[in-house]
């Protein structure tokens, strides 16, 4: 376990980045080195990143999280439909947007705590969703989703004297399309980014005041602190990091669906924070990372693999483990995802992340002293 | 001498239970002030009305000058007042240290203040402030532990620690040796009279009447939700309707 | 006048659905202290029980079809209408209400297995770990039952001499524009039955007083040396069985697919918000209300003033109620509060 000096945060963030900027080497071996699933990586990792400050830091549980990531998505198709389809301000727009609507749910919201607090972002979620697949459809194009058309206006792209003529566009960053590499080292700088002012919050006395509110928000008022504030920044921060995985969603992919504003999709990003662990800096990445590639992995999977895999077992047997863990796996990769999910609650509710340090502690058996550090505390 | 703190007047109703009928009371500034009183007598309901948590349904409650009445629990706080529970309130998921520096920035920041990019381990002089505080009450070994593995007794040394940290006006203690061994008790009672000496202003609530008489410099009593006697502690050890309040001979 | 009655009918066996639900959901957060996110998924459960007990009884065999006589031809007959003829044929048209007493054991075995194999170790567990766990149980339960029976949603014909529409209107002498499906009229009759049947079991026997008792001060009652711990898994598998019987009876109304819980779970919830957590009159009045108000927010007239109005009225409601009453119309003091 290591103190939270500067210095160590300082190798932290190094190492942090070294491993993201290098994971199309590393991650090849395990079959997950190529750039779009590489993209989910680190678009879901800047999602969860966010969501723990909200969760894993101030403790509040919010069911409606995906909300924010749709609202993201829509800002920055339309700023590729009107402006330009240069990503930097569909980027810029998608936080803006998502910050401004985490303001007003967080502000009603957060008059509430605990469940009654679960239950309202659950609500604006799905009013949400409700309302993108109905009267809203002028801006989202209801179930179709919202997609490019070749009549797009586009005025700053047609300023600049671009015209993609009659093919559909593609995003760029100035001139560089955003497709397999240039899209993920794109989206992984980013999440460094997120990385590094998710440690720098959790190492300052507003992250401080956040940790004081998760573990006793009544003392907390008692000690001369406006914890409203307080929570309501941690909300829109973490609203603003949805918002903006939303946007580069959009950017890899430029079309965006009120799908992803549905309540079990704001589920899977706190499967992704309490999986990694919940209040650790790393924890929500790792979580994200996992999730994404075993439903790469398992989603894939179909009978005819699973008759391989189980060829060394005499033939009734193999018919029957074969039988039971199609369950598990192509269609039917919800269902890990949902045992894994009461697995991790049932018996490591500290995530992997504690879990690793259980595992560290049993080598060195000296953990005498408890440790105060930040990514170490567990979750709730 | 200057009273800091005037209570004129309280009454606080739930249903048809009248918990507090015309309370007064007023407290002198650098003084140790008990208030005593057999259970539901309304004690804790008049220090709930100090702090924000509570609203009197009349009167008024004054500090320093300025009305109490309406304001937020951290408002209150921030004006100088501070409070012990009956039962600790700290940062259980934190450690020691933290637990005293909390206080401290909300001290020196104010109720809110955006600064996320700050570290808080540089701000050097609210470190060594907690450090200074977790001395005082014999936890500095215990700096860096997580705040829940700590004993009862020391965990009420920590919250103490934590209000004294902000230099209040007026400190709230409710039932500060509640569930305390004799041992921890003295030890206690030895630690306040220390912090006795910094001259804060406190407002004690007691049923150990060994600490309320090795504290206190005036004591009130209260029975049925109001003052029923006021005065020295030698006075009030012998005020027979103090005895009678105690033995339930109150119920006239 | 006519159009008001009907909505209000609409409204009130969706209201009934919820109510049901509502109520388990309060049983088990009253008595156990358990915010049960698998609620939804005992409710499909009931619904497949119906669905399980008609493909039970509809087991065909191949028999020879006697109405071609060019060449041999080959239908399928359930076993029943072999043995028995037109007896066969009466079984099969009651599937569902006779899967009520298929479900009532099956979903008490499921219940009570839930509650000891998962829900009693979280007790203890803060809110936030229950509903993680359980609505990981429920993502569980409704990808079983999708390997199982597919995605698509099963129909399930309610008994031929209810399957018709009832002249409400003649009735209350407003003319015959009020025609309403008999089966819904049944399901309202049903819900209010179950309804009564569950307050009645609370107030009249000693169980249920132990439970009332327990629900208002727990630690009270297991210091007066009643295990109430027993009595707490039996109010589990009741609600359980509440559950499932609303699944059972809701599916000719909507034919049920695997993942028909969470819908009805998420919009549940929202009513035992707005009822009260830990009320139980509370969250019966709130899922009749909420049913009503959202049959009205669909009426084309109100659509046209307020666009998009019925897709989110129920979730508007419960912000409002949230905001204005945090304890809901009829919740207890400080319930779940921190």
């Amino acid at each position: 376990m290591i103190a939270p000096t500067a210095r160590n945060d300082l190798i932290l963030i190094g190492a942090f980045a070294a491993a993201v900027l290098t994971a199309p080497l590393w991650l090849a071996p395990i079959g997950a080195g190529y750039p779009d699933l590489l993209q989910k990586f680190a678009i879901y990792g800047l999602f969860a990143i966010g969501f723990n400050i909200l969760f894993g830091f101030t403790g509040y549980l919010s069911f409606g999280h995906a909300a924010f990531l749709g609202v993201g998505s829509y800002a920055a198709v339309w700023s590729f439909k009107l402006l330009t389809m240069n990503v930097l301000p569909a980027v810029f727009f998608a936080v803006l947007v998502s910050g401004l609507f985490a303001l007003a749910i967080g502000f009603i919201s957060l008059r509430r705590t605990g469940i009654y607090f679960s239950i309202l972002t659950l609500a604006f979620a799905q009013m949400s969703y409700n309302l993108a697949y109905s009267v809203l459809t002028p801006i989202t194009n209801g179930e179709t989703g919202l997609q490019l058309t070749t009549s797009d206006p586009r005025i700053l792209d047609k300023m600049a004297g671009i015209d993609y003529g009659a093919a559909l566009p593609t995003t760029d960053l100035f001139g560089t399309e955003m497709t397999g590499y240039p899209g993920f080292y794109f989206c992984a700088v980013l999440m460094i980014i997120g990385f590094v002012i998710a440690v720098r919050i959790a190492r300052s006395p507003f992250g401080t005041m956040l940790r004081a509110i998760k573990s006793n928000q009544n003392r907390l008022n008692y000690t001369g602190i406006n914890t409203r504030p307080y929570a309501l920044a941690a909300f829109v921060i973490s609203g603003m990091y949805a918002g903006l995985a939303g946007a580069l969603l959009a950017c890899t992919d430029p079309l965006a669906g009120a799908e992803r504003m549905q309540w079990t999709a704001s589920g899977e990003v706190v499967l992704m924070t309490i999986l990694g662990g919940a209040g650790t800096l790393l924890g929500p990445v790792f979580g994200a990372g996992v999730i994404k590639y075993f439903e790469n992995i398992f989603s894939a999977f179909n009978h005819d693999i699973l008759m391989s895999i189980f060829d060394f077992l005499p033939g009734w047997l193999q018919g029957i483990v074969v039988t039971v863990s199609g369950l598990f796996v192509g269609e039917g990769w919800h269902l890990t995802l949902g045992a894994l999910f009461m697995i991790i609650v049932i018996f490591l509710p500290g995530g992997l992340m504690e879990g690793v340090g259980r595992i560290a502690k049993l080598f060195r058996k000296d953990g005498g002293a408890a440790n105060s550090s930040v990514s170490t505390a567990p979750g709730e | 001498m200057t009273s800091i703190l005037q209570v004129k007047n309280v009454n606080k109703s739930f249903g048809g239970l009248k918990a507090l009928n015309n309370v007064e009371l007023s407290v002198e500034q650098g003084t140790v002030h008990a208030i005593i009183g057999p259970n539901g007598a309304g004690k804790s309901t008049l220090l709930n009305c100090f702090v924000g948590r509570l609203t009197p349904d009349t009167g008024t409650v004054d500090f320093d000058g300025t009305s109490l009445l309406g304001k937020q629990p951290h408002e209150i706080n921030q004006v100088g007042v501070s409070r012990v529970f009956q039962t600790p309130e700290i940062f259980g998921d934190l450690s020691l240290v933290e637990n005293v520096m909390i206080p401290t920035l909300a001290r020196r920041d104010g109720a809110f203040k955006l600064n996320p990019w700050q570290r808080v381990d540089s701000i050097a002089e609210v470190r060594e402030k907690a450090e200074h505080l977790l001395a005082d009450v014999d936890l500095q070994d215990k700096k860096d532990m997580i705040a829940n593995s700590l004993s009862r007794g020391d965990k009420r040394r920590l919250e103490l620690a934590m209000c004294l940290v902000q230099d209040p006006k007026l400190l709230l203690l409710d039932e500060p040796t509640a569930g305390m061994s004799r041992a921890d008790t003295n030890k206690t009672i030895d630690l306040l009279k220390r912090i006795g000496e910094r001259g804060i202003t406190k407002i004690v609530i007691e049923h150990d009447m060994h600490v309320v008489f090795s504290l206190a410099n005036k004591i009130s009593v209260m029975a049925q939700g109001t003052v029923i006697a006021e005065g020295k502690p030698e006075q009030i050890k012998g005020d027979p309707r103090v005895q009678e309040a105690y033995l339930g001979g109150a119920h006239l | 006048m006519d159009a008001i009655l009907l909505q209000i009918l609409n409204g009130l066996d969706k209201g009934g659905a919820y109510a049901l639900i509502a109520l388990g959901l309060t049983l088990i957060f009253g008595t156990l202290g358990v915010v049960n996110f698998a609620h939804g998924a005992l409710f499909m459960l009931g619904a497949f029980c119906a669905v399980s007990l008609r493909e039970l009884l509809t087991l065909s065999m191949k028999v020879k079809d006697e109405s071609i006589t060019f060449f041999d031809a080959y239908k399928e007959v359930p076993y029943l209408e072999v043995w028995f003829g037109e007896t066969g044929t009466m079984i099969i048209d009651l599937a569902v209400p006779l899967s009520i007493l298929f479900a009532i054991p099956i979903m008490l075995l499921i219940g009570l297995a839930m509650e000891r194999g998962l829900i009693q170790h979280f007790y203890k567990r803060t809110h936030a770990e229950q509903i993680l766990v359980t609505f990981g149980l429920a993502i569980v339960l409704q990808e079983i039952v999708k390997a199982y029976f597919g995605a698509n949603p099963i129909p399930q014909p309610a008994p031929e001499a209810v399957a018709g529409s009832a002249n409400i209107g003649a009735l209350f002498g407003l003319g015959d524009s009020v025609v309403y499906p008999w089966w819904r009229l049944v399901y309202l009759a049903f819900s209010g039955v179950v309804i009564a049947a569950v307050f009645a079991f609370l107030q009249f026997t000693t169980f249920g007083m132990v439970v009332r008792a327990g629900m208002q001060d727990r630690e009270t009652v297991g210091l007066l040396g009643i295990n109430i711990q027993r009595r707490f898994t039996i109010v589990f598998g009741i609600a359980a069985v509440v559950a499932g019987l609303a699944g059972v009876m809701y599916t000719p109304i909507l034919p049920p697919d695997y993942h028909i819980g969470m819908d009805f779970l998420v919009l549940s919830f929202v009513v035992v918000v707005v009822g009260g957590m830990g009320s139980l009159g509370g969250a019966v009045a709130a899922g009749f209300l909420l049913g009503i108000l959202q049959s009205f927010a669909s009426m084309n007239e109100v659509k046209s003033i307020l666009p998009g109005i019925d897709q989110i009225i129920i979730y508007l409601v419960a912000v409002v109620i949230l905001l204005v009453r945090p304890r809901g119309l009829m919740g207890r003091k400080g319930v779940m509060e921190g």
